[in-house]
């Protein structure tokens, strides 16, 4: 892929042709926006997105198409709306109490923000890691099987299958097959972590969302959950928010730089992160403002 | 005293202040158990209080004193105000943390209130005059039973409406509790509403639930007014949800102060208000119980 730098913002750019698309053919934008230089068209991308929560203008103008596979992070100074993007993308976010989004998000060129279109069978595609490991309230087996069960696998062979091949996937197998049946609180916070991702994974998504997830946890836990990413961005496409920027380095094909509720940069890594065009993103990467 | 002892001297004894204030109300609770125990004395000491409890005969006028029908009667009206009421509360409380719309929401949320402001005697009025006629007329017919509508069954649905607006309060507190994140983790993995309800939010609440349902229990067994009007206060084992029943409050309500003049009633009825304060201490402690137990299983 030949990806080049690219800046949205309200200046003019190739994404402006995007911008024009309204949610009536969201099909045509799914493949006409894409990705410069890309095979494929997106999984994912944004258009023409507004978020206000209480009246606040928290997300303006995001256009944006997440590359298919590796892993994309939004980074920016905490409160620049990255994780509002991220909670966008699932429709997570209009669950909250006085939000308003405008615009649109398609996933696979379909607008998840129209009425018809069914939530739960968009949320599906994207599995979710958040900043703290939430295990669901049962044992550690039926974190696991609780999605696959929900879509329809009632075998129990079936079932202990799928466990036990993402808990070898999260690396997790080892540490807990001894007590599969016993709560997933009493898991450590890293390992919780881990089973929230192969619980994730259990469903068969096509996209990983983190808010920052490994914010939570100690040095270790953190460097096996990243390990599991980099495994990972081969067959997902992974979105990470992170405010870490030696993280977003470390792991990131494609950086996303939000400033104010503005997409400043985004583009390959290397790019935005040694020789970023805006100001903004100088400062941010070099450690200005943070 | 310089300003900064001041400071110190001030921040020291409020604690103490607030402790021994917090104490006074335990000790005032205490005293009244104690004070119950004592004026019921004269009656427990000369006959046997598992035969008190467990007899069915009350004639006062010959000295037995038996407790049973109005225990079972209380029991009974309790029960059924439980089973009516939580399932409504129960499914009423989903609704308004999970599904209404913010405007629904504050629109339900102070009627709710309203509705825990109203004074037991209007609701026993209200009983008496819808109630008890749809109990007497419709409800015991259909099921081949003669009642005179004052029945266990009026007092149950009377007391699950009184009860209805506390339940829901606290469900609401109890679900508030669940944190988004988990609810979020559900939806995420492609569950809908109603699954994401049934096995996180419900399942992650049950011990809130329980609580809940036995704080309900505790008021509704100490309701009076409300459940004297509409119960028959009758004192005979009931046989069947449509027979009249005579709650222990109602019993204490009815004749403390009336009929001081046989030997020992005054003693019984401290009895029966002993009684009442001991199921309802049983009632918090078994609710601590099971509290204790599934906070220790550690889904909470």
């Amino acid at each position: 892929m030949s990806q080049q730098s690219s800046t949205i913002g309200s200046e003019v750019t190739w994404s402006a042709e995007g911008a024009a698309v309204n949610t009536a053919d969201a099909n045509a934008a799914g493949s006409a926006g894409a990705y410069p230089g890309a095979s494929e068209p997106p999984h994912l991308s944004v258009r023409n997105l507004h978020v206000h929560v209480g009246g606040n203008h928290i997300l303006k103008n995001i256009n944006i198409d997440i590359p298919n596979k590796g892993i994309t992070s939004f980074i920016g100074p905490s409160g620049c709306g990255k994780t509002t993007l991220l909670k966008t993308l699932n429709r997570l976010l209009d669950r909250q109490k006085g939000v308003v989004v405008k615009g649109a998000v398609l996933v696979d060129g379909v607008n998840i923000y129209d009425k018809e279109v069914e939530v739960t069978d968009m949320r599906k595609k994207m599995g979710l890691l958040s900043q703290r490991p939430f295990p669901l309230p049962m044992s550690i087996f039926d974190n696991i099987a609780y999605g696959p069960r929900i879509h329809g696998i009632k075998k129990k062979k079936q079932l202990e299958e799928i466990v036990e091949y993402y808990l070898r996937a999260t690396h997790l197998w080892e540490e807990v097959k001894d007590r599969l049946n016993q709560s997933a609180a009493a898991l450590s916070i890293g390992q919780q972590q881990r089973l929230c991702l192969a619980r994730g994974l259990a469903v068969e998504p096509e996209i990983i969302l983190g808010d920052e997830p490994t914010s939570a946890l100690d040095p270790v836990s953190t460097q096996r959950i990243e390990e599991l990413f980099l495994q990972l961005k081969d067959k997902y496409t992974l979105i990470l928010v992170t405010h870490i920027l030696r993280q977003a380095r470390r792991l990131s094909d494609t950086i996303v730089f939000l400033y104010m509720g503005e997409i400043i940069e985004y583009g390959p890594a290397e790019d935005v992160l040694l020789h970023p065009r805006e100001k903004l993103t100088q400062e941010y990467v070099k450690g200005f403002i943070s | 005293m310089s300003y900064k002892q001041i400071r110190l001297w001030k921040d020291r004894w409020s604690a103490n202040l607030f402790l021994w204030l917090c104490l006074f109300f335990i000790f005032i609770v205490v005293l009244i158990g104690v004070g119950l125990l004592i004026k019921s004395a004269p009656i427990w000491k000369e006959q046997s209080i598992v035969h008190l409890i467990f007899s069915k005969e009350w004639k006062p006028f010959q000295g037995k004193f038996g407790f049973l029908a109005y225990i079972s009667g209380s029991l009974l009206v309790t029960f059924l105000a439980v089973i009516i009421g939580l399932p409504i509360s129960l499914m009423s409380a989903v609704y308004i943390s999970e599904y209404a719309p913010g405007r629904v929401r504050s629109i339900l949320l102070p009627l709710i209130d309203l509705l825990s402001g109203i004074p037991p005697i209007v609701y026993g009025v209200w009983g008496v005059l819808t109630i008890v006629p749809l109990v007497g007329q419709v409800l015991a017919p259909r099921f081949g039973a003669v009642s005179s509508g004052y029945s266990a069954l009026t007092g149950g649905i009377v007391l699950a409406v009184m009860i209805f607006p506390l339940l829901i309060r606290i469900l609401l507190d109890v679900f508030e509790a669940v944190p988004a994140g988990l609810k979020d983790a559900s939806l995420s993995l492609g569950a809908n509403q109603w699954e994401t309800v049934k096995h996180v939010l419900l399942k992650r609440s049950a011990p809130g639930i329980i609580a809940a349902t036995i704080l309900a229990l505790s008021r509704a067994l100490g309701e009076t007014i409300a459940v004297l009007m509409v119960c028959g206060n009758i004192a005979v084992l009931p046989r069947s949800i449509f027979d009249s029943v005579y709650p222990l409050p109602a019993l204490i309500a009815n004749n403390y102060g009336d009929m001081l003049s046989i030997p020992q009633y005054d003693a019984a009825l401290m009895l029966a208000a002993f009684i009442l304060f001991v199921l309802i201490f049983l009632c918090n402690a078994l609710s601590r119980m099971v509290l204790n137990r599934l906070e220790r299983r550690d889904y909470a």
